[in-house]
């Protein structure tokens, strides 16, 4: 089958596959900057001492952690506009669902950082004369993140992959458009093999580029 | 300038601190030993506000420790510590370490709090290593750093704990030697140690501890002359053996 390979089915394919693309990275992008915004801010709720707040929080967190996260997009596509008489359109739809499935799974991820920082670190900016919250900013949460970098790799190259599930809204990211492709052309080894090279790349790039952040900051 | 009176503590159900009361005067230097688990550390932290108590009362320099209305994180910016195992802050360097209380505290300018933090390392002799991060230097600089961190904030006074216990004992007498001299310049000072050559030399008292209760509480001379506890004998018997 492999002799057949026609590099003009691709060439000819790419702005379809681009367009598709630029879902993918917008919709990831989105996703993973709301999610670890929101998800920080849950995961200080629900280390919170104030029981209102940890309530909020972990109920939001296994809520969603429960759900499929094609059902959280039916319910932004379908069912909130049923409730509010008014459309989001795909997109929208997508990108808060996304964002908002993503939240919770960060904010674990980013509570077990916060919670790797041991207690004498938190003394000893307290014991500068810090306040709370400036002992979170400046010495809990940079140490929390330096120790989440590589769960959040991984956290985003699953939902690099899950961006697919856009189909169901009638959006077409990238697998989507080579799918559609690969079935209208009948070049089905051409766009899968593409596809694949693609995703193998961008997850090798990001981890390359996360590597070296790391070196980076590595102490 | 601190006075600890009758303070009480529990963990749940464990009382870690019974009854303890004692007191340091200005430029005064207090060493407090005894076993682990006795309560040392908890005590200390008591001090700045780090460690809650339930019952008794500790002031600094009049201001209330245990009141709900005291501002502890400027009660703190005045009480300098240093811990067992150094606490820098990891992803800073050296100087950012030093500078941070200074600048997000105190509020000094940037240059300012560097002028001063490279002032600090001079006198604790490790100019050449600001640029670097904690992981990069060892234990006894470390812990020199975080000396000159806490000194930064021109703390009233000073709370060591154990700061030498986790150094190899090649390192143990550059922090002691920069301590010392801390002393003899006059800085109030509360430090948990278990090196009695340090209390002999510089401490005005030595309070010894066991089982969350201050067992010894006297002149330095009256403690190593004759301690009247049994307990405190024993343990300065096996202490001093090394
Ligand atoms: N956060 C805590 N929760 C419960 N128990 C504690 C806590 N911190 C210390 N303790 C207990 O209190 C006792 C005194 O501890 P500590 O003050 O660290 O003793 P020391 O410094 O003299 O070795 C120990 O038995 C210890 O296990
Ligand atoms: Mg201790």
């Amino acid at each position: 089958m492999f002799e057949q390979f026609d590099f003009h089915v691709i060439i000819n394919a790419m702005p379809i596959l681009w367009d598709g693309m630029l879902i993918t990275l917008l919709l990831a992008v989105v996703a993973i900057v709301g999610g670890i915004v929101i998800g920080t801010v849950l995961a200080l709720m629900r280390l919170s001492r104030f029981t209102p707040f940890s309530l909020v929080a972990g109920s939001y967190v296994n809520f969603f952690r429960s759900m499929p996260l094609i059902l959280v997009i039916f319910w932004f596509y379908f069912l909130v506009p049923m409730a509010t008489g008014q459309a989001l359109g795909g997109l929208s739809s997508v990108l808060i669902a996304f964002t908002l499935f993503e939240a919770a799974y960060y904010c674990e991820i980013i509570r077990a950082g916060i919670q790797s920082v041991t207690r004498n670190q938190i003394n000893a900016g307290l014991a500068v004369g810090l306040s709370y919250p400036q002992t979170m900013r400046y010495i809990v949460l940079p140490q929390a993140f330096r120790n989440m970098v590589p769960v959040f790799l991984t956290q985003a190259i699953v939902l690099f992959q899950d961006t697919s599930l856009v189909y169901v809204v009638g959006l077409k990211d990238f697998l989507t458009a080579a799918d559609l492709v690969a079935v209208r052309d009948n070049r089905v080894v051409e766009l899968f093999i593409t596809a694949a090279v693609v995703y193998l790349a961008i997850c090798l790039a990001g981890s390359l580029w996360v590597k070296k952040l790391q070196r980076k900051y590595a102490l | 300038m601190i006075a600890i009176h009758n303070v009480n503590k529990w963990f749940d159900e464990f009382q870690v601190l019974k009854d303890c009361s004692t007191k340091v005067d200005k430029g005064e230097v207090v060493v407090i030993c005894g076993p682990s688990g006795s309560g040392k550390s908890t005590l200390i932290k008591c001090v700045n506000g780090l460690e809650p108590f339930q019952e008794g009362t500790i002031t600094v320099n009049g201001v209330s420790v245990g009141d709900k209305q005291t501002n502890l994180p400027e009660l703190r910016s005045h009480i300098g510590m240093v811990f067992q195992n150094f606490e820098l802050f990891p992803h800073m360097t050296v100087l950012e370490n030093i500078g941070l209380g200074q600048t997000k505290v105190l509020g000094r300018e940037p240059s300012e709090a560097e002028a001063r933090s490279m002032k600090l390392l001079e006198r604790v002799g490790l100019t050449d290593q600001a640029s670097k991060h904690p992981a990069q230097l060892s234990g006894g600089q470390q812990q020199r750093v975080a000396i000159a961190r806490a000194l930064a904030m021109d703390p009233i006074a000073m709370l060591f704990d154990e700061p030498t216990s986790a150094l190899d004992p090649e390192m143990i007498n550059e922090v002691l030697d920069v301590m010392v001299e801390l002393a003899q310049e006059g800085m109030t000072m509360i430090v948990v140690t278990h090196e009695m050559g340090f209390a002999r030399k510089v401490a005005d008292r030595v309070v010894f501890m066991d089982e969350g209760q201050i067992v010894e509480d006297d002149t330095t001379d009256a403690f190593f002359g004759t301690p009247r506890s049994d307990r405190a004998q024993s343990f300065l018997s096996k202490i001093l053996q090394h």
